[in-house]
């Protein structure tokens, strides 16, 4: 029996181990006072099961039949919503966790919030009418959070966004990267969280405008979670009260995970941690004897095939940013606890085991949170998976524990946050080749000719000069850093109030920390452009408008990924500069500023948005991706391009993620898979010991590749991480094919 | 301060073949072989390179330190890592100093006095057996043998772990006549911890060209991979291994 404060007392079957989490919501005590920890390997696992084959096979089809047409279908009668849907199921009989987005598998639903003019052109995409009704409704009757935004914004932001100095910010797109602690819903029950939101709602003081929005967002909040009951309701399950078992649990946070996605179309739309919470429940229910090893996968396989299917409605300008149609599930795996013991448990393997049992898929995006004190065999069974499925990513828990304690989950990427406790405003990111570029052009965009920001100095004609070109860069990067915290501001002001996420908020505690996380792109080719200018003679070859419209480069410079500290040391201090220059301008609702080197894929988008630089690079060119080497310039072999890359700093700095995709052909790792587990394992721990934040890995040939683009019928499951997160490389556009394959394969000699 | 001085022709940073785990791998420079199949011609010259301190080079060996766990370290090969002898010890002796394992990739061809303080601070021992006999040695090195055996013999004084390599090249040595005689070599060697039959490889035939010399096996294509299988195969059944 639990007893809430200030609440009734709650009623489960469960005999869990007592502690504070019985009396306040507490999920990481929870965890904490009741978890198996498993130190041995993955001879345990169970194979998929007949009922989650015959639904595998069924879903396998339906996502064939989806890459073909671009999307399966979409309801039309609907807009998005905690219970605006019928129940849907893929075989009934066969499912034993139930739920799907809207009434049937993979059809998509509309979410106007955002904005209605979007919607409008995703339906002429995709050949259906819009529905009248809809656009009355949105059109003339409700105002989305894109007209919100472009009521206020700035002649100069309009500028920054439309030369592309700023991009992909969430002006008409859900922002995302909102974790809500859906374990919640099956620790507690939804009616103690509405008790514990109605004990909140009471006490908040309206004397403020924060206190007035915060209020009504509570309000929301409780709405959403009697919604969340609704739609359970609806599969025929009442989650007002705490799961009872291990299949209740895992029902339960997924009703509360499917939720948020019904509701809300954020660019990701992350898990969190939920991998060893599940184990508590699959080990109580094993030790009773009232499951098996083959229904405990069963259940797990089942919840992420549910996860597999999730989907949003996008436009084929966002999928060309973000390719392979990611929703960024991503499940933070591993990672040790306060007290030094590890948070691995046998569902951390479960989870991982789906890969094989599934076959390998970019969704959920697993995430091992990376420490040295790991126990081995997870480690290895980790770095196996990686070469046999290419679908893992790993993250640094050693860096990012002590600063966000130990039940914190990885949003998208590279985000992290503690579950319930912080929320993320995500902000895109900023073009920094574009900031040199106007550093060199007088502030005049090098592409459309437009003026970005007056008054910046032309520079003497002839060689560059590196003090001069610093001298500019610092100054743009200052009002750079001005323009984009506010644009942000406006852009979060307007998404709380016209597009607000009470479903994923009502799973957080009440008084939320805010992050705010702003992003840089090419980082590597602006760290090896101003290696030129320093090291080389950088001409810049000038039209008649005075725009550099190519550079000569005499003599060599060193380039970043190659561990040479001439050139690194200016990638650090530039996102060292860039960190604290954000930090000089507060934002909307105290968040705090963070920032990341992450791409995604929109790397090559970005590169074909900008000029030549100096660093050699053509105009149009990919970038390369997140914190990466550009493509072919890390000459000095795979460990100096991670040592290079692991110098970027997290803390204080870069604390929304530093990523790095790695690929390696799998003989440079060793003749056998036993060889080639271990020395992944080897560089894994060598690279993150030095405080690097992110690796994807890839383990394979470019001449797979290769033959993959020319013969994709031969690899429809051929998965890979790209930055931040992993696609099937049948997804691709060609344009990003193109650049996955140019990129750098370590080999051996 | 160690400012004694070596020539490096290249550093490999990532290298997981030549001894166990992650390694770097110290191209050092000269060589007095001509091995018919070498694919590091460029490395013959006892100056080729880049000039290093002891102390230049431990620093460029310590930054991949952190990436050493389960028996990486450093691997000196060459050229013949024994040709610059002097600066080979002191290299070996800084690396156990910083505790990184050391492993030597040789012919065994040296100095033979220098033998056992080199051996003395090395972990493993990557020997290249060149020739079953003496007539097999000079037809692949296009040299007389010379120090060899009196290497294998400070090893086994040392008692120094072994791991043996050897080269098949199509048409000269890849018969299993060949390979089982190099069984009855291999068995009179003491502490051979593993054996290793390298196929060659086309892969430096560019540099013949660049140095300008002509590659003594032009022409000649790569040893097939069933091949070679097949020749290990037998080896490790002539070794009972």
């Amino acid at each position: 029996m639990f007893i809430f404060k200030g609440g009734d007392a709650l009623k489960t079957n469960i005999d869990f181990a007592s502690g504070p989490w019985q009396t306040s919501i507490d999920v990481e005590n929870f965890i904490q006072t009741n978890l198996t920890h498993y130190e041995g390997d993955e001879s345990f696992l169970a194979p998929i099961s007949p009922k989650t084959h015959r639904l595998w096979k069924k879903c396998e089809s339906l996502l064939a039949q989806e890459i073909k047409l671009g999307v399966l279908d979409i309801d039309l009668d609907h807009v998005s919503g905690v219970n605006h849907f019928k129940p849907g199921y893929i075989l009934q009989e066969d499912e034993v966790i139930v739920g799907l987005q809207s009434d049937a598998p993979l059809k998509r639903i509309i979410n106007p919030y955002g904005g209605f003019r979007l919607v409008e052109s995703i339906l002429k995409t995709y050949g259906r009418e819009v529905p009248t009704h809809l656009k009355e409704a949105f059109e003339d009757w409700n105002k989305t959070h894109n007209q919100g935004v472009f009521d206020v914004y700035t002649k100069e932001m309009l500028t920054a966004r439309s030369t592309g100095l700023l991009t992909g910010l969430p002006d008409a797109y859900g922002r995302g990267r909102i974790i809500g602690d859906y374990r919640r819903v099956a620790l507690y029950g939804v009616d103690a969280l509405i008790q514990a939101k109605k004990n909140d709602h009471k006490t908040l003081d309206i004397s403020t405008e924060e206190g007035m929005r915060l209020k009504e967002e509570v309000a929301n909040q409780m709405r959403a979670l009697e919604d969340m009951k609704a739609m359970a309701l609806t599969y025929g399950y009442d989650i007002s009260a705490p799961a009872n078992n291990a299949k209740e649990a895992v029902q339960w946070l997924y009703f509360a995970y499917l939720s948020a996605v019904k509701q809300s179309n954020g660019a990701a739309m992350s898990l969190g941690r939920t991998a060893s919470f599940l184990d508590i429940y699959i080990e109580r229910d094993l030790k009773a004897g009232l499951i098996t090893e083959l229904e405990a996968q069963e259940l797990i396989d089942q919840f992420i095939m549910k996860l597999r299917l999730a989907r949003h409605l996008r436009t084929p300008e966002y999928d060309e940013l973000f390719a392979g149609d990611p929703t960024w599930v991503t499940e933070s795996i591993g990672g040790m606890g306060m007290d030094g013991r590890s948070l691995v448990t046998k569902t951390s393997f479960r989870y991982l085991h789906t890969l094989t049992n599934l076959g390998p898929a970019p969704e959920p995006n697993m995430t091992i949170l990376w420490s040295e004190s790991l126990p081995a065999p997870f480690k290895a069974y980790c770095a196996r998976m990686s070469i046999e499925t290419g679908a893992i990513q790993y993250e640094n828990d050693d860096i990012m524990r002590p600063l966000f304690g130990c039940d914190y989950g990885i949003s998208c990427c590279v985000s992290a946050m503690t579950i319930g406790k912080n929320m993320q405003y995500f902000g895109a990111r900023t073009n920094l080749g574009k900031v040199l570029l106007l550093a060199i052009n007088g502030g005049v965009d090098e592409l459309s000719g437009k003026v970005m920001f007056n008054d910046v100095p032309q520079l003497e004609e002839g060689v560059l000069n590196y003090t001069e070109v610093m001298k500019n860069f610092d100054d743009i990067l200052q009002r750079t850093a001005k323009l984009y915290t506010q644009t942000m501001n406006v852009i979060h002001y307007m998404h709380d109030k016209y597009a607000y996420e009470s479903a994923q908020m009502a799973l957080h505690d009440t008084h939320v920390e805010r992050l705010m996380a702003f992003g840089v792109a090419g980082l590597s080719v602006v760290a090896d452009s101003l290696s030129a200018i320093k090291h080389a003679k950088v001409t810049p070859i000038r039209n008649e408008q005075g725009i550099a419209v190519d550079f000569s480069i005499e003599g060599d410079f060193p380039c970043f990924g190659n561990d040479d500290d001439r050139v690194d040391e200016l990638a650090v201090d530039l996102v060292t500069r860039f960190s604290r220059y954000l930090k000089r301008h507060p934002l909307y609702r105290q968040a705090k500023h963070t920032l990341s080197v992450l791409t995604i894929t929109s790397n090559v988008v970005y590169g074909k948005k900008t000029g030549s630089t100096p660093d050699g690079r053509k105009a149009g060119e990919a970038f390369a991706p997140g914190a990466n080497p550009m493509h072919g310039r890390d000459q000095s072999g795979a460990l100096a391009s991670l040592n290079s890359v692991a110098k970027i700093p997290y803390e204080e700095v870069c604390m929304d993620g530093v990523s790095n995709t790695f690929s390696i052909v799998p003989s440079a790792l060793g003749h056998d898979l036993e060889t080639q587990i271990q020395n992944a394992v080897n560089v894994m721990d060598g690279y993150f010991n030095q405080k690097a934040h992110h690796l994807n890995v890839n383990v394979l040939d470019r001449a797979k590749l290769i033959d993959a683009m020319e013969h994709p019928e031969k690899y429809p499951h051929l998965t890979i991480r790209v930055s931040g997160y992993a696609v099937h490389f049948a997804r691709l556009t060609p344009a990003q094919k193109k650049e996955v394959i140019s990129r750098t394969f370590h080999e051996s000699v | 301060m160690n400012p004694s001085k070596g020539f490096v022709s290249k550093i490999e940073t990532f290298a997981t073949a030549d001894g166990p785990g992650v390694r770097t791998v110290v191209f050092l420079s000269g060589c007095t072989l001509r091995c018919v199949y070498c694919h590091n011609p460029d490395m013959w010259e006892g100056k080729a390179g880049k000039e290093y301190t002891v102390d230049e080079l431990m620093k460029v060996i310590l930054r991949m330190k952190p990436y050493f766990n389960h028996g990486g370290g450093v691997s000196f090969c060459g050229g013949e890592p024994l040709f610059q002898s002097q600066f080979l010890l002191e290299m070996l002796k800084a690396c156990k100093e910083n505790d990184v394992h050391t492993v030597l990739d040789t012919a065994g061809v040296g100095v033979v006095s220098t033998f056992e303080p080199i051996l003395n601070c090395v972990d493993l021992v990557l020997l290249d057996i060149k020739g079953i006999d003496d007539l097999d040695y000079e037809r692949m090195t296009q040299v007389k043998p010379s120090t060899t055996q009196a290497f294998i013999k400070a090893c086994e004084k040392l008692s120094k772990p072994i791991w043996i390599r050897h080269v098949i090249v199509p048409e000269m040595n890849d018969s299993v006549e060949h390979v089982l005689s190099l069984a009855n070599k291999i068995k009179s060697i003491s502490n051979v911890e593993k054996v290793e039959l390298l196929g060659f490889h086309t892969m430096g035939q560019s540099k013949y060209s660049t140095i300008r010399i002509k590659d003594p096996l032009e022409g000649v294509l790569g040893l097939d991979r069933h091949v070679l299988d097949h020749l290990q195969m037998t080896l490790n059944e002539a070794l009972k291994i």
